[in-house]
């Protein structure tokens, strides 16, 4: 089962290899990290898309992860109403016959276009994985030339709703 | 593992010229060490220079191999419940390290190793003597620093020693650059230290003890299994008390023996592949099974579907991550086991009401089924050596050992009595630990007898370090236990691989007489029982170190055995 696993920690040398390493030692498969700066100085917060066998192997995974002294707080977002996304550059072959039709493919998605050159167009979307994994769909058969994707970012809504509720908001099924 | 003493750092010739190294021996002082495990080399050049210079009295104890080294902390660290401390120089002097890190961390051993590594300015070109000694511990660490500006030393150093010792303890490294232990440092961190994503817990949940008292209460078939826990949370005696207090059988792990006296009459004796039957047969057949400090270790619980499975598990552990990891628990208990063994002394009222046909059953097996060997008249074996020297000393001694079958038969007929008096590689099962290991033990307990029961082939992989005890006239017993085989390789390719002894019998092996003179140490062959029998008394009580080359039979194995992938109720060479 895929989880969202996110880690508040100390921005200190050494703290992304030791979890990425715990991870790899323990056999949980990475799907996506993304790392950056909080509001606060000193504190980074890392998310995690993993996959993991079944519950006991996740309570492993969070237990260890918070046993890491330069990790301060670790939270399995996967059964909470969450806000998550991903942003995605997406270069592909293009001359000026196709722009317009390419505009017209990526304007349901809030895509837009943020680079242009003589035979290349380059698209930025943010939204869900799925969302992108779609939108690159449409766009491969002008040719995609590159794509570059940040990985997964995630936290939890205002306000939580009731748990049988969750599913619908709930990211990963 | 806090001692209250506060000492003055003495300020070193010029206090105002301090160097990073300077500042790092004050802090080391301040942690109240007072002996260092090391060896020198160019990385370290500064911080040896600062040792030199200090006026501390810092015990240095150079071993003649890193390996060597941190093996003695680890020994020093087990019976004295306070870290360890070694020193080694960048490259293939930190790397030399690995090995004891792994095993301190697999054991839950103390450590702080603190390692030079080439300067800042040339770090990540492959400088000579780099080894990117973060990289390579972060796995086998606790916790592990490299130290950028030497204003932080006193900090880390605090902030080392504390998360080594403290919760489940454990080795933490501080990489130490030349250039910042090298040039001058006018201001450091003095302040104290923050932790913010660091607490363990200590006192367990009182409801989670409550829990297990009526647990208990209702238990037919109670059983304590104790693991090094209980000694390092110091809970020796509150275990006692309660046990007697309810007539709780006790069984322990490898690494759990002596936490319970071995020759009460409640104890099963060792439990997993080596283990008693009764202790195996115990946990099969018992109702409740309360884990003090133990991590259920697959050497301890065989193949984990026939694993307890008619009880309620009850586990007691400092570590949360321990809980559940490899048998499900019905009574989680997150402490450190001296605290929780306290909590159950308070709250719990009454013992069990109806276990007495349990206790009955149980030591009618002990009686039936006790550990067991074949005594031929010609030759010796080793377990009946153990037996004697257990005997010689009346069980007063300190014994560390190495990794194979004399580690199982020391395990076995060697009855600990008193906590923190057993020292073996259990985790990694690391051979050459235990030669090292006694070495540190006896720096940490002058006054005690001091036993190194080692295979002949594990001691040759840390024999070098006799000169320490040639240097420093340690009284350490070595007794070798030679079969002139790797032993345990043996025994296991006699049983599972049809007797296709692939190198694994090894003639060829030095005098260890001649070589324990060659530094100047006292040196006894012996090949009979009745040599043994005679001389065993007086050797273990002379006044210096001795090693003895006792000569034992080849062909013995170590049973009862639990074949690997069965369970442990299945076992092979129960007594007939
Ligand atoms: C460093 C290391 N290498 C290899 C092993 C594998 N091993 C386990 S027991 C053993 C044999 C040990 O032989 P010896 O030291 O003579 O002790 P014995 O079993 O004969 O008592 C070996 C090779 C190990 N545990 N550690």
């Amino acid at each position: 089962m895929k989880r969202i696993i996110t880690l508040v920690v100390q921005n200190r040398s050494g703290v992304l290899n030791r979890v990425t390493g715990l991870m790899h030692k323990r056999q949980f498969n990475i799907e996506s990290i993304s790392v950056g700066r909080t509001e606060q100085e000193g504190i980074s917060k890392m998310t995690f898309v993993v996959d993991v066998e079944d519950h006991r192997k996740l309570e492993q995974l969070t237990k260890q992860l918070n046993k890491q002294i330069d990790v301060l707080k670790v939270t399995d977002l996967s059964e909470k109403a969450i806000v998550a996304r991903e942003l995605a550059l997406i270069k592909i072959v293009s001359n000026a016959g196709v722009r317009n039709e390419v505009q017209g493919i990526i304007e349901p998605f809030r895509a837009s276009v943020i680079d242009v050159s003589k035979d290349s167009l380059s698209v930025q979307v943010t939204g869900k994985p799925e969302k992108i994994e779609a939108l690159i769909n449409l766009l491969r058969p002008y040719g995609i030339k590159d794509t570059a994707r940040t990985g997964l970012t995630a936290f939890s809504r205002g306000s939580q709703p009731q748990s049988a509720e969750l599913t619908q908001y709930s990211l990963l099924k | 593992m806090k001692t209250e003493k506060t000492v003055t750092p003495k300020k070193s010739a010029a206090a105002s010229m301090q160097t990073g190294a300077d500042v790092l021996v004050e802090a080391l002082i301040e942690q109240q060490v007072e002996t260092i495990f090391g060896y020198p080399g160019g990385a370290v050049l500064p911080i040896y220079d600062a040792l030199y210079r200090s006026e501390a009295e810092f015990e240095h104890i150079l071993t003649r191999h890193e390996q060597g080294a941190i093996h003695a902390a680890e020994g020093y660290a087990r019976v004295k419940r306070k870290a360890g401390v070694v020193l080694a120089t960048s490259g293939p002097g930190a790397t030399n390290l690995v090995t004891g890190i792994a095993d301190a961390m697999m054991d839950s051993l103390p450590l702080v190793v603190i390692t030079g590594q080439v300067a800042t300015n040339v770090t990540g070109t492959d400088a000579f003597q780099e080894a990117d000694f973060m990289g390579i511990t972060t796995p086998i660490t606790k916790h592990n620093y490299q130290v950028q500006s030497s204003y932080d030393i006193p900090r880390i150093i605090k902030e080392a020693f504390h998360i080594a010792s403290t919760g489940r303890p454990g080795p933490v490294v501080v990489d130490i650059p030349k250039d910042i232990s090298a040039k001058p440092c006018f201001e450091t961190d003095q302040s104290p230290f923050h932790l913010p994503g660091y607490h363990p817990t200590f006192k367990p949940n009182p409801i989670q003890i409550k829990k297990l008292g009526e647990a208990l209460k209702k238990a037919k078939k109670p059983l304590i299994l104790t693991g090094a826990g209980v000694l390092h949370g110091g809970g020796s005696d509150t275990l006692k008390k309660l046990v007697e207090r309810f007539d709780i059988p006790v069984t322990s792990t490898l690494l759990g023996l002596g936490a319970f006296p071995g020759d009460h009459p409640l104890f099963l004796g060792m439990a997993g592949m080596h283990g008693t039957y009764t202790s195996n047969m115990a946990i099969t057949d018992c109702d409740l099974l309360i884990n003090i400090g133990a991590r259920f270790d697959d050497r301890l619980t065989g193949n984990l579907e026939h694993f307890a499975k008619n009880a309620v598990v009850a586990h007691i552990d400092v570590d949360p991550a321990e809980i559940g990891k490899n048998v499900p628990t019905h009574i989680p208990i997150v402490s450190d086991a001296g605290a929780a063994l306290q909590e159950m002394e308070r709250q719990l009222e009454s013992g069990p009401e109806d276990h007495q046909a349990w206790l009955e059953e149980l030591h009618y097996n002990k009686d039936a089924y006790p550990l067991w060997f074949n005594n031929p008249p010609e030759g010796m074996t080793a377990q009946w050596a153990v037996k004697k020297i257990y005997e010689a000393t009346d069980g007063d001694a300190i014994v560390t050992t190495d990794v194979g079958q004399h580690q199982m038969w020391a395990a076995q007929y060697f009855q600990f009595t008193r906590p923190d008096r057993w020292v073996t590689s259990g985790g990694l099962g690391t051979m050459g630990f235990g030669f090292p290991a006694a070495i540190g033990c006896q720096l940490a307990c002058p006054e005690e007898n001091v036993i190194a029961i080692v295979g002949d082939g594990g001691f040759q992989m840390t024999l070098q370090e006799l000169s320490v005890l040639q240097e420093r006239n340690l009284p350490v017993k070595i007794v070798i236990l030679n079969n002139q085989a790797l032993g345990m390789v043996r025994q296991w390719q006699e049983e599972f691989y049809e007797e296709r002894y692939s190198e694994s019998l090894v003639s060829c092996q030095p005098d260890f007489v001649k070589l324990a003179d060659s530094y100047s140490i006292r040196g006894v062959k012996i090949e009979s029982q009745k040599d043994f029998e005679e001389q065993i008394g007086e050797l273990m009580s002379y006044n210096g170190p001795v090693l003895i080359d006792a000569r034992v039979i080849q062909q013995e194995n170590v049973f009862p055995m639990v074949p690997p992938g069965r369970g442990i109720n299945d076992m092979v060479g129960v007594k007939p």
